[in-house]
């Protein structure tokens, strides 16, 4: 029986493949079309250069190209970790990440809890009109301003400080303030905007997790620390793998904006460094191998940090 | 408002609170007020005065000046079209691409997520992607700019998920009536992703505006330089070269209005589209929440 049905079938399905090829293909070749162009834009600025990589183990010569370059094998990264740059560049950049962490990972989610607690609606959107204000400002503007505000000639800050029967300081070429001024310039910018996604999460709590707090009598700092803060766990934790993948590529145009000749022994950074001997001195396959260490490090610190949260039986990024 | 009546009153905790929120505003909008303000005062009252928000008499001579320096207006040109045409080029090639990713039939997708998604987590670095600019001519173009920040990885996937969150109903429906995917895309998808894409859009946007090192990077060519690039030798350079003054004879003196005023001229267009963003982006921020 089957036997005669088949080849009755069979140009009809061969028609409907035909159709539903020519149909799929319809589909599918305008939004290979529409990819194509971001694509392009991964394959050749993202994934040309990681290949390019493989100059850190050459003597790299422009006018000879990657293929036709000598192979010298590890030799740019014994100089690296051999230079004495290095444990400098490691300790900067270490110390700028932990002060990062410490003081700066916590500000937007203090703010959010502050704002939160807020009752009074127009007190609270003018203050986040004002506080996300700053996130316009670039960042030139940003260290422009420190840098009129705190000059020891002219500067506001020190004329106040002289108004006040008190010295001038002079914190810009100053090694010690370096860090902290860094620090109080990224708070500065970006804590309104940061804690922007930490709002919209405390939004969403239930509010009769609150009502039966009450009930039981817990005081308002109480609730905080037991319902608010609890909820925004999860958003922490995926924040701080992101922050932990970007540990050793910290806002390099900052850096490189607030360094001066006085403050480099503090502000100097693998990117600092990969820019003044790569670019303005030349050096190719050495800095390539700056940044491919840098890059490692990179890439290693976030696939653990997601690897740990999972271990928690928490969600991960990744 | 309801939410927190519940929570029992305890005037000291509020009051705390309000205190901390204003000293903190204060901070912000200080440094910001001094910039704006002293912008419109004489250099004799700035040099004698010491620290005030208010000039005692109104001058627009440092924004003459400014408009009269050609440099100035050359970099705030070359601003001009660095942003317009590069935020132009971003988002059109990030609408796109997430478009195309969000279609869970299509081959290659889950590839070509993970292709963006490692971009995020790994990278050639600086030298080798110089080197590819090299390569391509780009440098001391603006091509350079565009090319190597087209595409936020980020913006990418979070429009991919609003993408993906739009009913595939909707897109079989339109097919039966005939329509083409850059037709069903044009006309039925862009009008619904209208919010998102003007997020976006915005912080492209503000993206370009802002670029610095790019431009230090790539473009050697001083009457090519942005205005973030001639305003950091005005405002930086300028002061710390005062600290050490070993380089002083190199560099333009300019005076302090002018510098207060070229801050607020360059800051202007930002503060415009602001309330623009901010009626868009905590919707835009969450469209796929964090994850990706």
């Amino acid at each position: 029986m089957q036997m005669n049905v088949q080849p009755k079938l069979q140009p009809v399905s061969k028609g409907l493949k035909h159709i539903i090829r020519n149909h799929y293909l319809r589909r599918t070749i305008p939004i290979y079309c529409m990819i194509l162009p971001g694509l392009l834009y991964f394959i050749i600025f993202k994934y040309i250069p990681m290949f390019g990589v493989l100059i850190s183990f050459q003597n790299y010569s422009p006018f000879r190209g990657v293929m036709g370059s000598d192979w010298v094998g590890l030799e740019h990264f014994t100089r690296l970790f051999s230079e004495q740059n290095f444990l400098v560049l490691l300790k900067n950049t270490i110390m700028l990440n932990l002060i990062d962490i410490l003081f700066f990972f916590p500000a937007p989610i203090l703010f959010a809890l502050l704002l939160n607690e807020i009752r009074l609606k127009w007190f609270k959107t003018s203050v986040q009109t004002l506080v996300y204000l700053p996130h316009f400002l670039s960042m030139v503007v940003i260290v422009g301003i420190t840098s009129i505000l705190f000059s020891t000639e002219f500067g506001g800050v020190n004329a106040l400080l002289e108004g006040l029967g008190l010295s001038r300081i002079a914190i810009l070429g100053d090694p010690e303030a370096f860090r902290w001024i860094w620090l109080f310039q990224n708070i500065w910018k970006e804590v309104g905007w940061s804690a922007i996604i930490f709002l919209a999460a405390l939004g969403s709590i239930d509010p009769a997790l609150y009502e039966a707090a009450v009930v039981d009598g817990a005081k308002r700092w109480r609730q905080i620390w037991h319902i608010t803060l609890p909820s925004l766990v999860q958003v922490i934790l995926i924040l701080f793998i992101l922050r932990l993948g970007s540990f050793i590529d910290l806002g390099f145009e900052h850096i490189f904006l607030l360094q001066n000749p006085l403050n480099l022994s503090v502000s100097e950074v693998f990117d600092t460094y990969i820019y003044r001997v790569g670019i303005l001195q030349g050096q190719f396959s050495y800095t390539t191998a700056v940044g491919l260490f840098k890059s490692i490090v990179g890439l290693v610190l976030i696939l653990s940090a997601n690897f740990i949260v999972k271990r928690s039986d928490r969600e991960g990024v990744f | 408002m309801k939410k927190l009546d519940i929570r029992g009153n305890e005037k000291h905790f509020d009051l705390t609170i309000y205190f901390i929120l204003i000293i903190w505003s204060l901070i912000i909008i200080i440094p910001v007020l001094y910039v704006f303000m002293t912008s419109f005062a004489s250099e004799k009252e700035y040099l004698t005065r010491g620290f005030f928000i208010i000039p005692r008499d109104w001058t627009m001579q440092a924004y003459e000046y400014l408009l009269g320096n050609n440099n100035f207006l050359q970099s705030f040109k070359n601003a001009i079209l660095i942003t317009a045409i590069g935020t132009f080029i971003s988002i059109s090639m990030t609408t796109l691409m997430a478009y195309g990713l969000s279609k869970k039939w299509l081959k290659g997708r889950s590839l070509m997520n993970f292709m963006v998604v490692f971009t995020m987590l790994f990278s050639g670095g600086m030298i080798p992607t110089y080197l590819v600019v090299n390569s391509l001519g780009m440098i001391d173009t603006f091509w350079a700019i565009w090319m190597t920040s087209a595409i936020a990885p980020f913006y990418l996937i979070v429009m991919r998920s609003f993408f993906a969150s739009i009913p595939y109903e909707l897109e079989e429906a339109a097919r039966c009536d005939g329509c083409g995917e850059w037709r069903m895309f044009i006309s039925i998808i862009l009008p619904l992703a209208k919010a998102a894409i003007a997020t976006f859009l915005l912080f492209y946007m503000v993206g370009y505006w802002s670029t610095y090192f790019s431009a230090v990077l790539y473009l050697n060519d001083p009457s090519k330089w942005p205005l973030q690039v001639f305003l950091r030798q005005m405002l930086i350079v300028n002061e710390t070269m005062e600290e050490s003054s070993v380089f002083m004879d190199a560099v333009v003196r300019y005076t302090p209005g002018a510098k207060m005023a070229a801050i607020v001229i360059s800051t202007l267009p930002m503060m415009l589209i602001y309330p623009f963003v901010q009626k868009h982006f905590n919707k835009g921020m969450l469209l796929g929440s964090v994850k990706g």
